[in-house]
């Protein structure tokens, strides 16, 4: 199941099953657009990373760039994305989709606009067993009841033949898991996979997917943009922000040590505290691609912003073994 | 005198499913009460299907109710012509989840935010123009980009331009639906500022439709759970959060995501068997309603 543990493994967690390094994906006729700029992340076997961003930082786009689905005028610039060791930007096409929906499986948001309407659930799921020939044709049904068991779809063999409008929100969004886990993936990348459901279906959905990670070993990175519901899946927590990941380090790291004046942002503004007091809110607009400042993309936004900030952009800095940093303030040198 | 009283409002909508079949009833608003006081913030919680985005409606009558009474300053609503309907909107009015679809495209900002003005005959040209760049700098926006069309702005600033709408008619009851859900965390904050700002300036009163039960609870003076259409519970915000009575307040309760990585995970689950849809609501503490 795993790769041989690459040599600077860390103590903590499993080996290295997805290695991203230096990724740069970009858009335009000129790849002008860097919706994605030299971010590197590693997810080991066994855990969740969460991917956290607001829109346009880059989180669904480095989500395809893993899967090899950007589409044109997007492409990836520079950067290696290693699976169990396996460069997948050398592999061919054909090899590639192997891997989609083989060792790695993709769940989106919006699982409606995922499914085929006019195909029954089960037969969609079917179809997802029969391509990477996980069964044969006689032992499909079975196995596609058991998928949709196994992902709590009350009475699997009798909506089976129901179709996609037939469900509601939530049993579609577990279709689509179901989907994802046909073929026993190691990783599965699920990109805001609980936004569009309520409160309850959402904390179903979370329970259902931890569940999941523990019977089927599978690895996760998990895309939100909801600290909350980071806080309660993720191991490590990646935090992005116009197309870098400016701080990265375990769930305790971010949450209880952030060091990055963004993460601390974020974490200020949500409602808490003295009801009725004003909030902490983060002043001023994220960026839009194309119009990124020359240095550090959050500096005018940032409180603790300093002349060098506005030059270039600072390079990632450790503050702990494990906790990365990308800001002048932390990059070793002090706030000089 | 209550700014707004909400009694026994229904509101049914027919689903057709097909030729042959009988059409069913659906109860999306079902014997549904509350007042609301002058420069009070009110909640009105619930997941999709709860029946709480078409009580709002109701309410300014952007949906007409099946039945049931709902009084502004002690007036029924219900009962105005359409002539009065529209001098009552100035005093009531929305502002909406999706700062990216409820703008016109075509319009330029300050004609969106000087539209009420025109529809209600509000002043002359000039002083229209007046008054929207003084709304512009209420809601926080640049009176420079008055001419600029809603793309040319964020999707925080297109909420504020929503905001400035509601506003320029001078109204006293603000009913806003999902009024931040639908942007970035970084600026749901700012919004939420503004609001809590434009209250204490403007003495406005607030419904305030969410699903996000921590906002709620930040904002809101007092709170009502809807459960498929009927009130399950209602109370002050504090008394709400802290002691749930019903069963499907403590599930909802347990099922937020809390940003703090040691907090406890028990999840209550929705169970309908643990509560009897019938059961009225009882007085459980001072101000304090719950239908167990």
């Amino acid at each position: 199941m795993t790769a041989a543990a690459s040599a600077d493994a860390p103590a903590r967690g499993g080996s290295a099953l997805l290695e991203v390094d230096g990724l740069t994906t970009v858009f335009g006729a000129e790849g002008e657009l860097t919706a994605v700029d030299d971010i590197s992340f590693t997810v080991r076997a066994g855990e969740t990373l969460g991917l956290v961003g607001e829109s346009g930082s880059g989180k669904s786009v480095t989500a395809l760039s893993i899967m090899r689905l950007v589409e044109s005028p997007g492409r990836i610039a520079a950067g290696t994305i290693r699976l169990r060791g396996r460069n997948l930007r050398a592999i061919s096409e054909r090899e590639m989709r192997e891997v989609r929906g083989g060792e790695i499986a993709l769940i989106f948001q919006e699982p409606m606009t995922a499914l085929n309407p006019v195909f029954s659930v089960g037969s969609q799921v079917a179809e997802a067993l029969l391509v990477h020939k996980r069964v044969d044709r006689r032992g499909v049904r079975d196995a596609v009841v058991e998928l949709l068991e196994s992902v709590r779809i009350p009475d699997p063999g009798l909506r089976y033949d129901d179709y996609p409008h037939q469900l509601s929100g939530g049993l579609r969004q577990r279709v689509m898991i179901a989907m994802g886990l046909a073929c026993r993936p190691a990783l599965l990348i699920a990109d805001e996979p609980t936004t569009a459901l309520d409160a309850t279906l959402q904390a179903q959905i979370l329970d259902l997917l931890g569940d999941l990670k523990e019977r089927f070993a599978l690895s996760v990175l998990l895309i939100t943009h909801d600290l909350g519901v980071m806080a309660e899946t993720a191991d490590r927590v990646a935090i992005m922000y116009a197309g870098r990941i400016v701080e990265q380090g375990t769930v305790r790291d971010i949450f209880r040590r952030p060091k990055h004046p963004y993460t601390r942002g974020l974490l200020a503004s949500l409602p808490g505290g003295t009801p009725g007091a004003r909030l902490k809110a983060i002043e001023g607009t994220v960026p839009r691609l194309g119009q990124l400042p020359p240095g550090c993309a959050f500096a005018p936004r940032c409180p603790d912003r300093m002349a060098r900030c506005d030059e270039a952009p600072p390079a990632v800095a450790p503050v702990a073994p494990g906790h990365d940093v990308r800001c002048y303030l932390h990059d070793g040198e002090g706030a000089g | 005198m209550p700014l707004v009283e909400v009694r026994s409002l229904v509101k049914r909508f027919v689903r057709r499913h097909g030729l042959f079949t009988e059409p069913t009833i659906v109860k999306a608003v079902d014997d549904v009460s509350f007042t609301i006081a002058e420069g009070e913030t009110f909640g009105l919680v619930g997941e999709s299907g709860s029946g709480k985005t078409t009580t709002g409606r109701c309410i300014l009558r952007l949906i007409e109710p099946t039945s049931g009474e709902v009084r502004f300053r002690g007036e029924d609503v219900l009962a105005y012509s359409a002539a009065e309907m529209r001098r009552a909107r100035r005093q009531m009015q929305m502002v909406f989840q999706d700062p990216y679809s409820s703008l016109n495209p075509r319009m330029r900002a300050g004609d969106i935010v000087e539209e009420p003005l025109v529809i209600h005959k509000m002043g002359g040209r000039e002083q229209r123009r007046d008054r929207v760049a003084e709304l512009f700098q209420l809601v926080g926006l640049d009176p420079a980009h008055l001419r600029r069309y809603p793309h040319e702005f964020s999707g925080g600033q297109r909420q504020r331009i929503g905001v400035a709408r509601a506003l320029a008619l001078n109204p006293s009851l603000v009913i806003a639906d999902e009024p931040v859900s639908a942007l970035d965390v970084s600026i749901q904050a700012q919004v939420i500022n503004l609001l809590m700002d434009l209250q204490e300036r403007l003495k406005l009163t607030y419904l305030f439709v969410a699903h996000d039960l921590r906002l709620v609870q930040h904002i809101c003076d007092r709170v009502a759970v809807m459960y498929l259409g009927k009130i399950v519970e209602q109370a002050p915000a504090a008394a709400l959060f802290n002691r749930p009575q019903h069963p499907y307040t403590q599930a909802l309760l347990s099922a937020i995501p809390v940003p703090d990585p040691d907090a406890d995970r028990s999840r209550i689950a929705v169970d309908e068997d643990r509560f009897d849809r019938a059961a009225p609501l009882r007085e459980v503490a001072p101000g304090h309603w719950a239908a167990v």
